[in-house]
């Protein structure tokens, strides 16, 4: 799409003072040469040894993900429910997200908004996000999550804070999760109450990353890589990242999405760093999915993910069935989603479109709620109050 | 004697030597049965779980319960301040716990910060409760800043080791006037009875009755063991073996 509107992409330098590091060259130490090299060697020595200690360190987190952990996953997924207990205990934080706009420039080749899907775009007015916005917090919804396609001109920061302002007085909390923004403009987010944000990286594969993303802002591989460590030192108090499983050979996602968030809490340890687990379906659209996950190594990545993080928030979205999902939790997740809806509009404003990904888990709050409950764990609507000004 | 054996924070007289917690329940309906087995009369609340509206947690707390809010999720002193400004508009009384932390991968108090949190909130009036690191100066710093009672950690939050701090916490139950409440690190009864047995004033305790499989049960458990700690601490130890045996030819026989 050449549209001279949507593609103004500016040329942002980063924002980073001389001599702070940046996570791209922090991963320069751990070449795929040496990735592939460790998690090959990995011994089941190494597997038990990573279990029976209380900080695990990168090697320790990439024997966890290899496949000599593979025998181990039941003492993995007892060792980090154990870990979880005693640091979330028996309550799962709900939030919902709220897509307030579908046009987007991207290219991204495995995406349902795609710039090149000729479907129908749809971008709510800030009275028409504010209204699906109250549906969600009438449902029972505190933390909710704001997703827009990218498209500066149309969803600009100004846009996003104008709507972030408007719902804040209803929600506890509220997070966004859209395109790359600058040191200023997550300022701008900020003040007009968002606290927290969710960056994948899609990718950390550089070379598939520029080809997943032909065109459009976000082919910029590195400007996105060290985005969720701007957010972090423009001051949010909680950023997210993930990587979107099947693009690329599991080991190499799962272990730099780990390391990520590894990275960002050494680098910004008052920040609340949070996972996101998204994985491909089998067949998404058109696009063909190379690497699949299957469950088994799922769960193995959402235990070794808690054995090397054990503070770190876990989220597992709707992407994931009903029955993976109450599985996950008492395995490591502490953050679901319910309520959801991949569509622009569609609680009170009328959906148009089709979703940005095909949901396996459909339940309520409502549902979510009495679901949690049988498992023995509470639901929990609000966890978190602005300390700002 | 066990009778007038009363704990007094901010001019207030408690009889119960355990405080508890909300966070980390399977379901929040269970608070009511835990503060009667607990026979606990304080309990801490997160602002960041409570409701505007006053459903949600808060509805679960026994109106006999002293509330004691806490700043979890501040990272400065004066975010810690906002948070306590807040607990007291929404109407849960002038007590709070100061939290702050700024560090997310251990948990760990920030001294400097929740001390000068400290100075701020006991001039307004509040009941300031500092949770800190077992530091000697910092739980110093609380004390000059006006605080009600320090609140040492046994070791970091959530981790069920025990006394870990001993041999600090043992430097505050001497050094520090004011109540000292032995907070975080707790899991079991028995650490909450050998921090009463040394003297503590009293433990608080969450995940240890919170994340056990029936934690109704454990609070009983922790009544039992925070009161028989405390009788131990009243009827003064006897002497324990050090090891060593007393030496055949002894140093001092040669005195007459």
């Amino acid at each position: 799409m050449n549209d001279p509107i949507l593609n103004d992409h500016p040329i942002l330098a980063d924002t980073f003072a001389p001599g702070e590091e940046h996570f791209d060259e922090y991963l320069k130490l751990w070449p795929r040469e040496r990735r592939e090299e460790l998690a090959s060697r990995a011994t089941a020595a190494d597997v038990r040894a990573a279990l029976r200690k209380d900080v695990l360190h990168p090697e320790d987190f990439l024997a966890l993900l290899s496949p000599a952990a593979r025998p181990f996953l039941e003492d993995m997924a007892q060792r980090s429910r154990e870990i979880t207990l005693r640091f979330f205990g028996r309550a799962v934080n709900i939030f919902s997200p709220l897509y307030i706009s579908d046009v987007c420039t991207n290219h991204c080749r495995y995406c349902g908004f795609n710039a090149d899907n000729h479907q129908k775009r749809r971008h709510l007015s800030v009275d028409e996000a504010a209204a699906e916005a109250f549906a969600l917090a009438d449902a029972g919804i505190q933390h909710v999550l704001l997703l827009t396609g990218d498209a500066r001109k149309v969803s600009s920061p100004q846009y996003i804070a104008e709507v972030a302002a408007r719902i804040k007085p209803r929600f506890a909390s509220v997070s966004v999760e859209v395109y790359s923004l600058t040191l200023e403009e997550y300022h701008l987010l900020m003040q007009n109450g968002v606290d927290s944000m969710t960056m994948f990286q899609e990718t950390y594969n550089r070379e598939l990353y520029e080809w997943l993303h032909p065109a459009g802002p976000k082919h910029d591989y590195l400007w996105r890589l060290n985005t969720p460590g701007r957010a972090a030192k423009a001051g949010l108090h909680g950023v997210g990242v993930g990587a979107l499983l099947g693009l690329d050979e599991f080991i190499h996602d799962a272990f730099c999405t780990g390391l990520h968030a590894w990275w960002l809490q050494k680098h910004f340890p008052g920040t609340d760093i949070g996972l996101s687990v998204p994985r491909m379906c089998p067949h998404e659209g058109a696009f063909e999915v190379k690497h699949e996950v299957d469950d088994r190594t799922f769960v193995q990545y959402v235990a070794a993910l808690r054995c090397f993080l054990p503070r770190c928030g876990i989220t597992v979205s709707s992407r994931e069935s009903a029955d993976m999902r109450n599985h996950l939790v008492p395995i490591g997740v502490n953050r679901v989603s319910a309520g959801v809806s991949t569509a622009v509009g569609g609680r009170v404003v009328n959906a148009e479109n089709s979703g940005q990904f095909d949901i396996s888990d459909r339940r309520s709050v409502e549902q979510m709620t009495r679901d949690l409950a049988a498992l023995g764990y509470q639901a929990v609507a609000k966890d978190w109050e602005g300390c700002d000004r | 004697m066990q009778s007038s054996d009363k704990l007094v924070i901010g001019g207030v007289e408690l009889e119960s030597r355990l405080f508890i917690g909300t966070g980390k329940y399977p379901d929040d309906a269970l608070i009511p049965a835990v503060c009667e087995a607990s026979a606990s009369q304080v309990i801490t609340v997160a602002m960041r779980r409570v409701d505007k509206g006053g459903s949600g947690v808060m509805g679960h707390i026994p109106p006999s319960m002293r509330l004691l809010p806490n700043t979890s999720g501040a990272r400065s002193a004066e975010e810690a301040v906002r948070l306590a400004r807040l607990a007291r508009a929404a109407g849960c009384g002038n007590w709070i716990k100061i939290e702050v932390i700024s560090d997310t991968r251990y948990l760990l108090p920030d001294g400097y910060e929740t001390a000068k949190a400290t100075e701020i909130l006991a001039r307004e009036g509040f009941t300031v409760l500092p949770y800190i690191n077992p530091d000697l100066y910092v739980a110093r710093a609380c004390v000059d800043a006006g605080a009600a009672a320090v609140m040492p950690l046994g070791a970091p939050i959530g981790t069920n080791r025990g006394l870990r701090t001993k041999e600090m916490l043992a430097v505050l139950i001497e050094e520090i006037d004011l109540p000292v409440v032995v907070d975080a690190g707790i899991g079991r009864p028995s650490h909450a009875c050998e921090a009463m047995e040394m003297g503590a004033d009293a433990c608080l305790v969450n995940t240890g009755i919170a994340s056990s499989s029936d934690p109704v049960v454990m609070a009983g458990a922790f009544r039992r063991a925070v009161e028989a700690g405390r009788a131990a601490f009243l009827a003064g130890a006897g002497a324990v073996q050090t090891g060593k045996a007393i030496a055949s030819s002894p140093l001092t026989g040669f005195l007459r």
